[in-house]
C-alpha cells in the first residue's frame, strides 16, 4: 500500500523539477517526463487487482485523510496513467513543431496527473476537492497554452464555468461538514444512514451532483467542453477527453451516489435521463462539425451519455457496461485526438473541407484512425461493440427496451459522422482540398506512431477484458460500487 | 438569519458570473461567490466568546471542548483562499492577454467559437 502514495507525489515532484533542471539540456525534460509517466504507468499496473487503505501521517480513518484503493480506483487509475504515458510519447516530437515552452507544458500536465490520481485515491471530501482543483487549473491553463484568440477564449470560458462548478463543490462539501461534522467519505455514509437523508443533505447531494456533472460535461452542463477540448494541444485534448472528464468528473459522481447516499430510483433515472440526453444531443450535434477536433469533442459528449446511462440501470450488467464503455472510451478518443492531431502536425489544419487522400500519405495515421473510428461507431470486433452491447443488453434485461433504442440510434448517428471524417479527411477529398500542398505530407516521426500503434491494437483487443463477464476484469469494481455504502464503511472505517 | 445573508451573497457572485457581459464583473462575481463559501466556512467553526483551539499538558480537557472553536474549518478556509488565489490569477492573466487579443473585455465581442 506504501507506493499508493508515490502516484500522487511522483508527479507533483517532478512538476517542480523538470522546470529547474530542464533549462540547460534541450532532451532533458522529455526524458524526464517520459520516464515519470511510464514509472507512474508501472506502479499503477501494479496496484491492479490490490485493496487498501493508506493512512496519511498515521493517523486513522475518521480523523485524519485516507487515500482508499478498491477496484474502482485501480481501473481508473490504470486508465489514467496508460493515456499519460502514451501523450507524454506523442507530446516529444508534436510539442517541438507546433508549440513553445516544453518545461511549462510538462509542469502542468504532471500537475494534471497527479491532481486525477489523487482524485480517484482520496477518501476525504475536501481532499477530492483539493485534487479536482489541481487537475481543473493545471488543464484550464494548458487548454490556453498556445495564447492564440481562440484559445484564449476557450480558456476563459472553462475557466469561469469550471470555477462554478468547483464553488459548487465546495459550498456541498461545507454543507455535509456542517450538518455531519466530519469530512470522511465513509464517515459522511455512516452518519447518513445514522441520522437519516435530511433537507440540508439533500442540498448538499444536488449541489455537489451539478458540480461533478459540470465536470463530466453531461449535457445540460456541457456549453465548454467543445470549446475547450479543440482549443488545446493534441496530447492534451486525449487527456482530456479520455481521462479527465472520467476522473474528476463520471468517478467522483459515482462514487459520490453508490458509496456515500447510495443509489436511489430518483437518482438511478435522473442518470439515466442524463445519459440519454447526452447520447443524442451531443451525436446530433456533432454531425454538423467541419472542424476535425470539434466533431471529436461534441462524441464525447455522446459517449459519456452512454457511461453515464450503464450507471443508471443500476444492475450489474449495466454497471459492467458502464466501466467497460469508460475503458473503451478512453482507448479510442485518446487515439482519435492523436490522430488529428499527427493530421494538424502534417496538414496545419484541422478543418475536414481542405484535407484529402491522407490514406496514401498518412498509412498509420489513418489505418490508426478507421479502428479507432469502427470502434466508436460500435462496428464488431472492436471494443466498442461489445461494451455498447452490453449496455444495450442491460437495458432490455431491466426492462427500459426504450433505452436500448435511444443507445441503438445512437450508435448509428455516431457512425455516420465518423464515416464523414473517413470519407472527407482520408479516403476522399473536402472542398477547399489543394493537391500541391497533398505533395508535401508524409507520415508523422516515428515516436508519434508509437502510440497510435498502441492504441489502435488495444482498441482491437479490449474485447477480450469482457472474458468471463462480470467475474472478469472488472468484476472488483463493479462489487464495489453493488455493495454500496455499507461495505464501503466497513472497509475504511473498519465497522 | 446570517446563514441566509451569506447564501445571498453567494447568490449575487453567482449572478454576476453568469449575467454580466464585462470580464472584470464576471472576474468579481466569481471572487465574491468563492468568499462567500470561504465565510459560510469559516461561520460554522463560529462560537461567540469562544477561544483558540490549542491544547497543552495543564489544559482541563472538559472545559476545553466547551469553550474551544472548531480548528478544521479554519484549516479548510485557508487551503480554499490559496485555490481562490491560483484561480484569480489564471483568470486575470487570461483576461489581460484576452484584452490584447481582441481591444475590449465584452465578452459579446468575442464569438470566434461556435457551433
Amino acid at each position: 500500500m506504501g507506493n499508493v502514495i508515490l502516484l500522487i507525489a511522483l508527479p507533483l515532484a517532478m512538476a517542480f523539477f523538470i522546470p529547474m533542471v530542464g533549462r540547460k539540456v534541450r532532451w532533458l525534460p522529455d526524458v524526464l517526463a517520459n520516464i515519470t509517466t511510464l514509472g507512474l504507468f508501472v506502479l499503477a499496473g501494479q496496484s491492479w487487482g490490490r485493496e487498501g487503505i493508506y493512512t496519511m501521517g498515521g493517523w486513522p480513518a475518521p480523523l485524519g485523510i485516507v487515500l482508499v484503493l478498491d477496484g474502482l480506483s485501480a481501473l481508473l487509475l490504470f486508465i489514467i496513467n496508460l493515456i499519460s504515458f502514451l501523450a507524454t510519447l506523442f507530446s516529444v516530437d508534436y510539442l517541438e513543431k507546433l508549440y513553445t515552452s516544453k518545461l511549462r507544458y510538462y509542469s502542468l500536465f504532471l500537475l494534471m496527473v497527479a491532481g486525477m490520481n489523487g482524485a480517484v485515491l482520496t477518501g476525504d471530501f475536501f481532499n477530492l476537492f483539493v485534487f479536482l482543483e489541481i487537475a481543473s487549473i493545471a488543464s484550464y491553463a494548458l487548454v490556453g497554452f498556445g495564447c492564440e484568440a481562440e484559445e484564449l477564449e476557450a480558456s476563459f470560458k472553462y475557466l469561469v464555468i469550471g470555477s462554478i462548478a468547483s464553488t459548487f463543490i465546495l459550498l456541498g462539501v461545507a454543507l455535509l461538514y456542517g450538518r455531519f461534522a466530519t469530512l470522511n467519505m465513509a464517515d459522511v455514509a455512516s452518519a447518513l444512514q445514522h441520522h437519516g437523508f435530511d433537507q440540508v443533505s439533500l442540498f448538499a447531494l444536488v449541489l455537489l451532483v451539478v458540480g461533478f456533472c459540470t465536470k463530466a460535461a453531461l449535457v445540460p452542463f456541457h456549453a465548454w467542453l467543445p470549446d475547450a477540448h479543440p482549443s488545446a494541444p493534441a496530447p492534451i485534448s486525449a487527456m482530456l477527453s479520455g481521462v479527465l472528464i472520467k476522473a474528476i468528473g463520471i468517478y467522483a459522481l459515482v462514487r459520490l451516489v453508490y458509496n456515500v447516499f447510495g443509489i436511489s430510483p430518483l437518482l438511478a433515472s435522473l442518470f439515466t435521463y442524463l445519459g440519454v440526453i447526452s447520447m443524442m444531443a451531443g451525436v446530433l450535434l456533432a454531425l454538423g462539425q467541419w472542424d476535425f477536433k470539434r466533431l471529436l469533442a461534441y462524441h464525447s459528449i455522446s459517449q459519456m451519455g452512454y457511461v453515464i446511462l450503464g450507471f443508471g440501470l443500476a444492475t450489474p450488467l449495466g454497471l459492467l457496461g458502464g466501466l467497460f464503455h469508460l475503458l473503451n472510451h478512453s482507448l479510442f478518443k485518446s487515439l482519435l485526438f492523436f490522430d488529428s492531431g499527427s493530421v494538424e502536425y502534417e496538414t496545419g489544419t484541422r478543418n475536414l473541407e481542405k484535407m484529402g487522400n491522407l490514406v496514401q500519405k498518412m498509412p498509420v495515421t489513418s489505418g490508426s484512425s478507421l479502428m479507432a473510428s469502427l470502434s466508436i461507431s460500435g462496428i464488431p470486433p472492436f471494443n466498442g461493440f461489445w461494451s455498447k452491447l452490453v449496455i444495450i443488453l442491460a437495458a432490455v434485461q431491466a426492462q427500459r427496451p426504450g433505452l436500448a433504442l435511444w443507445a441503438v440510434a445512437g450508435s448509428i448517428l455516431t457512425l455516420a459522422s465518423f464515416s464523414k471524417i473517413q470519407r472527407y479527411a482520408f479516403w476522399g477529398q473536402g472542398k477547399d482540398f489543394d493537391a500541391k500542398l497533398w505533395e508535401g505530407w508524409k507520415e508523422v516521426p516515428v515516436l508519434m506512431r508509437v502510440p497510435l500503434l498502441v492504441l489502435a491494437v488495444l482498441c482491437l483487443g479490449s474485447g477480450l477484458a469482457l472474458w468471463h463477464g462480470l467475474k472478469g476484469l472488472f468484476g472488483p469494481a463493479i462489487s464495489v460500487l453493488t455493495d454500496g455504502p455499507t461495505a464501503y464503511i466497513a472497509k475504511v472505517l473498519g465497522r | 438569519m446570517i446563514y441566509a445573508m451569506c447564501f445571498l451573497l453567494f447568490l449575487i457572485g453567482l449572478y454576476g458570473a453568469t449575467c454580466k457581459k464585462n470580464i472584470v464583473k464576471i472576474i468579481l462575481g466569481l471572487v465574491i461567490m468563492e468568499y462567500a463559501v470561504n465565510l459560510f466556512l469559516i461561520l460554522l467553526g463560529w462560537r461567540t466568546n469562544g477561544q483558540a483551539p490549542i491544547m497543552s499538558q495543564q489544559t482541563d480537557l472538559p472545559a476545553f471542548t466547551a469553550t474551544a472553536v472548531d480548528p478544521i474549518p479554519q484549516a479548510l478556509v485557508l487551503t480554499s483562499i490559496v485555490i481562490g488565489l491560483g484561480i484569480l490569477s489564471l483568470m486575470v492573466a487570461i483576461a489581460i492577454r484576452l484584452y490584447e487579443r481582441y481591444g475590449t473585455f465584452d465578452i459579446t465581442e468575442m464569438r470566434r467559437l461556435k457551433g
